[in-house]
């Protein structure tokens, strides 16, 4: 689960972490009221959304004065922001964060994610701040310094200052790097997140080390220990299909294809999707429908797949272990007679009951496609959208 | 001979009392020799009683000393999953089998942060994973029994569906598998596709593996770099996730593509390069193992 900027440093302030004054806004009034009551003579006016590379793409400025929050709040609110994460289309900006601006006099680099190979956390800090991390790793590695954390001791104080000297970090202002990391850390550790990111870190010039910005995401499998997080949900950053579709359980992605598929199994759905691409057309969706897929289920996942209007066909496939294909052949029929399936569809079943499966199907009076291997049903499908 | 499991395995259960310990415990009881396989389970608060006539315990060592289990399947929501595979790791058995899904990863790094400090030899698989089976002796887990065929060839992989799916081409070959062995969909796990490659490679009856991998991680290139330096019989491979996006986590925890790292594409070159044969076509996995035998 991602959440804005502003909500990531609630977070973090809470560990200790040094950042900027701010107050989230809604609307241009509150941003006036924001600046006013932070004081100051500049403010940043900063687009709230979950993607990445806000400032290149127009959503984050300098103001000078009153008049100037209350300009950039007003073309920045509501805007259709497009970044390299956000897929052509943008995202509308519905929040604003407004801060005191800072005194920068150094950029850094902070970042943690689970490292596979260890099992650990990972400490990335590197005193490239403010650039795209992924382009200093490419061109400039050795810029980039890592620490493998111990879950039974934290970031040891020896680990913390070592790395901030690496970085860059001036003698007479390790210890405040040392409360930063260390709180960096430990607010990843308690909140259970996947990936936290300072970019930048500064050095500002009274010697202070502080986030300018933060991006934090979490483990969804332990969201259920923190409904303070699940309540930092923003509804309107995410898919709306997506959306629709975890209340069903079901697991779905929207891709940018025009063929639907419904699979059990998260690996098979990706291979599912593969085959599709093999037999030369693009995957609608990934939907992994689960292991105890009822008729209700696979109805609603016709629904959500249908909502798409590129949709031109869709594949069924099901491996049958535990989950019998007569009682998925019965949902897909059910499905198809309720949405009134308009666009082909091409079934390929296996495993428990295939056969019983099978004959449903054609019994049906659907005009639905059997296919007895996935790159049979992919070619069907693909030649029946074309 | 096989890997990790075979008919004189003795098993406990840990959540045999929910209801999908109670449906999947008796689906291995009936595969092949079940009956004389699961033995124990563990419920703390229905020691003494039993399940279908299986003894329940009141912890795993009390169901190692009575029972003599020796492997322990694991079904236990979520919220608990981690203290039990360390209570069965704790017992000092050979091998945990952790079949849940939507184990926090914190829960897990604690848990292999515990097991390498304490050097415990006690083999993990899983979690999030299908389970192992040794065809026509034994099944620990979720996987349908009745498409397995006792043979040769080894299967290694990290989803469920899509190892079924190998095992059903293998069976329209009419190759049957010495070990099934589902790793598991997360980020932080047991064992990883190089250690069961190992065991397959020391197995006198595997004469060939399928490694199925998917997105996310390095856990493949690892695998392929170990297989060009030492493994002595052919394996093949298919990477799922071709068409999946950056960014986004397609199902399982482990399989996302981030910063660039863990595509397919990746994986298939390094794997290609290291001389294991690949597809990309997920319906050709069984004969392309056929081609190489």
């Amino acid at each position: 689960m991602k959440i804005h900027e502003y909500q990531g440093k609630e977070i973090l302030r809470k560990f200790g972490v040094t950042t900027p004054r701010g107050l989230p806004c809604f609307s241009v009034d509150e941003a006036v009221a924001a600046a006013n009551s932070l004081g100051g003579k500049v403010w940043v006016v900063k687009a709230q959304i979950h993607a990445g590379g806000r400032g290149k793409g127009g959503g984050v400025k300098v103001a000078k004065s009153i008049d100037e929050v209350k300009q950039y709040a007003g073309q920045i609110l509501g805007m259709q922001l497009k970044t390299h994460q956000t897929g052509p289309e943008g995202q509308k900006v519905r929040r604003l964060l407004v801060e005191e601006g800072a005194d920068i006099k150094k950029e850094l680099y902070v970042g943690m994610v689970v490292d596979r190979g260890t099992q650990v956390v990972c400490l990335m800090a590197s005193s490239e701040g403010g650039m795209d991390i992924e382009e200093v790793a490419a061109h400039t590695p050795e810029k980039i310094h890592k620490i493998f954390i111990d879950p039974a001791t934290g970031l040891k104080d020896s680990e913390a200052d070592d790395i901030a000297q690496k970085i860059g970090v001036p003698a007479a202002s390790v210890a405040k790097a040392r409360v930063v990391l260390q709180g960096l850390y430990k607010a990843f550790w308690e909140t259970d997140a996947s990936l936290a990111e300072i970019n930048p870190l500064i050095l500002t010039g009274d010697g202070n080390v502080i986030a300018l910005d933060c991006k934090l995401n979490f483990d969804s499998n332990a969201l259920f220990r923190h409904p303070d997080i699940v309540a930092m949900r923003d509804l309107d950053e995410e898919d709306a299909a997506e959306i629709e579709a975890s209340k069903f359980d079901l697991s779905y992605i929207s891709l940018d294809g025009n063929i639907g598929c419904l699979v059990n199994g998260a690996g098979l759905a990706m291979a599912t999707m593969d085959t599709i691409k093999l037999f030369g057309a693009e995957p609608a969706n990934f939907l992994d429908v689960g292991g105890g897929a009822t008729t209700e289920k696979v109805t609603e996942a016709f629904k959500i797949m249908l909502k798409n209007p590129r949709v031109k066909g869709i594949m069924v496939n099901i491996f049958g272990g535990i989950m019998k294909c007569d009682t998925i052949a019965a949902g897909v029929v059910a499905a198809a007679r309720e949405v009134h399936l308009s666009v082909p569809l091409v079934v390929r079943m296996r495993g428990t009951n295939d056969d019983m499966g099978k004959k449903i199907l054609k019994e049906s009076g659907l005009p639905i496609i059997s296919a007895d291997t996935m790159a049979e049903a992919a070619e069907k499908i693909v030649a029946a959208v074309h | 001979m096989s890997i990790l499991i075979n008919k004189n395995t003795r098993v406990v259960t840990q959540g045999i009392t929910g209801k999908t310990g109670q449906f999947h415990t008796r689906m291995c009881v009936e595969y092949a020799n079940g009956k004389n396989c699961f033995v124990a389970g563990v419920n703390p608060k229905k020691a003494g009683e039993d399940f279908d006539g299986i003894p329940i315990y009141g912890s795993v060592k009390e169901a190692k000393k009575q029972a003599g289990v020796t492997v322990s399947v694991i079904y236990v929501p979520p919220p608990f999953a981690a203290a039990a595979i360390w209570e069965a790791i704790d017992a000092d058995l050979d091998l945990v089998i952790c079949i849940t899904e939507g184990i926090p990863v914190r829960d897990m790094i604690e848990v292999k942060d515990r097991m390498r400090k304490q050097n415990k030899k006690t083999l993990l698989v899983g979690p999030n994973c299908p389970g192992v089976i040794t065809p026509d002796e034994i099944k620990i887990g979720i996987m349908p029994g009745h498409i397995h065929k006792k043979g040769r060839i080894g299967v290694v992989s990290r989803s469920g569906t899509l190892t079924y799916e190998a095992v059903g081409q293998l069976q329209d070959l009419g190759l049957g598998q010495s070990s099934c062995v589902g790793i598991g969909g997360d980020p932080v796990n047991g064992l990883k596709h190089i250690d069961v490659l190992r065991m397959f490679n020391d197995d006198p009856e595997t004469d060939a593996v399928i490694m199925v991998g998917e997105i996310g991680g390095s856990d493949e290139e690892i695998a392929a770099e170990w297989v060009k330096a030492n493994m002595r019989k052919p394996v093949v491979g298919f990477i799922a996730g071709v068409t999946a996006p950056e960014g986004k986590r397609m199902g399982h925890a482990g399989a996302i593509i981030s910063g660039g790292k863990g595509t397919a594409q990746e994986k298939l070159a390094v794997m290609e390069a290291c001389g294991i044969k690949v597809t990309k076509d997920p319906s050709n996995m069984g004969r392309l193992l056929q081609s190489v035998l």
